[in-house]
């Protein structure tokens, strides 16, 4: 689903690269930790996947797209691609969850009937049928988060990409969080997620990418957070 | 994105800019009122142009008692100069009709037109010049008959009341250039006010336009929301500039024109024409701002 041969993206005025000489596959299904200290790489490595950035050399396949010979107008196709879900939620204030939901759809060019027909379904998979009609401001942030989940996964994307998604989150919620991301992955999307949550990791027990100053320094397939040797 | 959906959005973002909406409605109207007002000022002139042209004629006066230009200084024309130039005027081309004022038929118009005045009465018929007064197929070949006749023993002068017009009518030129410039540069300031209304609305709906990009929305769909809400609020302001072209036309035919019975003035047709120009210039002011500031700031 994703790979990565050799990637070494280096920003313009910068001395040391990013991400340096980077090699590593994520296939169909998996779940991915992707963990490292702030600066280690992590965000570069999503901005890559997402192409918001392009790699200074190396080469990059995201859903079976080759990104460096990917044009500026396919871009839209492969981020259709990827369902992403920010550490900051990203909702629309002055529009309700279902609407939130919704909104994926309609800009992709949904029409009423499907719409009508996934929204009860996403409400129920992220548990939030009873507050369809609330705005964002008016539930907590684990519920804003589930909302922003379920319009990431609304248009059933193969890849979820979450940056830190529980990193506003209480303990508590976060497990919450991580439930609905893994019965996701258990439907057979592929989940890429970075965090700084030690606890989650070590309770998920999943494959574990750590990054340190732009090099992969541990694939564990059943890891931890802290690196036990 | 479907039609109901994105004209949803077009309204809420027309709605939740109301007054910046506002102002670029009531700009573009302004704006291209004045760029009609130019348009039909060229209408106005054209009108007048016609009916004035039409009447005008070259008058070949012939020498008489008092003429001083030196081919007259034979004297008097003779019957047999007058015949020959009369045929020869009937041969140009370019001549439509001609026709003979003696100096009784001369001295009866002069009676008439000044009969308020003292002059008429210090004034006999042989003091006033006999002349061929001539019709042009076409007005502009004015030179032909100059060239041919000035200079000629027995004509005394070639005037032409197209020169006299003329004057008047490069001052009502340069009052149309004026105008029609006017209205550019106003509508040149309506399409910095859409570009500007646009940046803002982009900033406003960043939020929007964020999550779009993010589920893979194409810039095209992105940006068709902002081009619909310029488009619609110009199509708006031409509405009113329409509106207020025809009041225009209106008050023209209601008050002025019984006033001054002495030219044409333009006709409705010519509202149209402007009007549909006006919608020309605004959905191409309004489209190209438009595109031109989505690109800069709403990026895929």
């Amino acid at each position: 689903m994703i790979r990565f041969e050799n990637v070494t993206k280096l920003y313009s005025g910068q001395e040391r690269p990013a991400l340096e000489a980077v090699n590593l596959e994520i296939v169909k299904g998996e779940f991915v930790f992707l963990v490292g200290k702030s600066g280690s790489g992590k965000s570069t490595f999503l901005r890559l996947i997402l192409r918001e950035e392009r790699p200074t050399s190396g080469i990059i396949h995201v859903a079976g797209k080759d990104l460096g010979k990917l044009a500026n107008h396919k871009v839209p196709e492969l981020r259709r691609q990827l369902g992403t879900v920010f550490q900051d939620f990203r909702l629309l204030p002055n529009k309700t969850i279902s609407e939130n939901i919704a909104f994926s759809l309609h800009v992709l060019g949904y029409s009423q009937k499907e719409i009508n027909r996934e929204i009860p379904e996403m409400l129920e998979l992220v548990g939030l049928e009873d507050k369809a009609d609330r705005l964002p401001s008016e539930i907590s942030g684990g519920e804003q988060q589930r909302v922003a989940i379920a319009r990431a996964y609304v248009t059933k994307p193969p890849i979820i990409i979450a940056d830190e998604p529980t990193g506003n989150l209480d303990p508590e919620l976060s497990v919450g969080i991580m439930k609905l991301l893994d019965r996701i992955n258990r439907e057979g999307t592929t989940v890429l997620m970075a965090t700084h949550d030690s606890g989650i990791v070590d309770q998920m027990r999943k494959r574990v990418i750590e990054l340190d100053g732009g090099h992969v320094i541990r694939d564990q397939v059943r890891g931890v957070y802290g690196y036990t040797g | 994105m479907r039609a109901g959906f994105l004209l949803k959005e077009v309204r809420i973002g027309l709605r939740r800019n109301l007054t910046m909406t506002f102002a670029v409605v009531v700009t573009v109207a302004i704006s291209l009122s004045l760029l009609g007002v130019g348009l039909l000022a060229n209408a106005q002139v054209n009108a007048m142009k016609d009916y004035w042209y039409d009447k005008i004629e070259v008058s070949v006066f012939l020498c008489g008692t008092l003429s001083e230009s030196p081919t007259c200084a034979a004297g008097v024309v003779t019957e047999e100069q007058r015949t020959s130039i009369k045929a020869d005027l009937e041969n140009l081309s370019v001549v439509d009709s001609v026709f003979y004022e003696s100096q009784t038929e001369a001295f009866e118009r002069f009676k008439e037109r000044f009969k308020d005045s003292a002059i008429a009465q210090n004034v006999t018929a042989d003091q006033l010049p006999e002349s061929f007064r001539v019709k042009l197929t076409d007005p502009t070949q004015f030179d032909v008959v100059v060239s041919a006749f000035s200079g000629r023993p027995g004509v005394d002068i070639v005037q032409d009341q197209r020169s006299i017009l003329e004057k008047f009518f490069k001052l009502l030129d340069v009052l149309r250039n004026g105008a029609l410039l006017v209205g550019l540069f106003s509508v040149l300031t309506a399409a910095l006010l859409i570009s500007n209304t646009l940046r803002i609305a982009a900033f406003n709906r960043r939020r929007e336009t964020g999550v779009m990009k993010l589920v893979g929305a194409s810039s095209w769909s992105i940006q068709l929301p902002f081009l619909l809400e310029g488009v619609f609020s110009a199509v708006l302001g031409w509405g009113f500039a329409t509106g207020l072209l025809s009041g225009l036309k209106y008050v023209i035919d209601d008050r002025v024109a019984p006033l001054l019975t002495f030219t044409k003035f333009f006709e409705w047709d010519q509202v149209w024409i402007s009007s549909a120009i006006l919608l020309g210039v605004g959905l191409f002011v309004s489209i190209l701002a438009s595109a031109i500031t989505l690109r800069r700031y709403l990026k895929v």
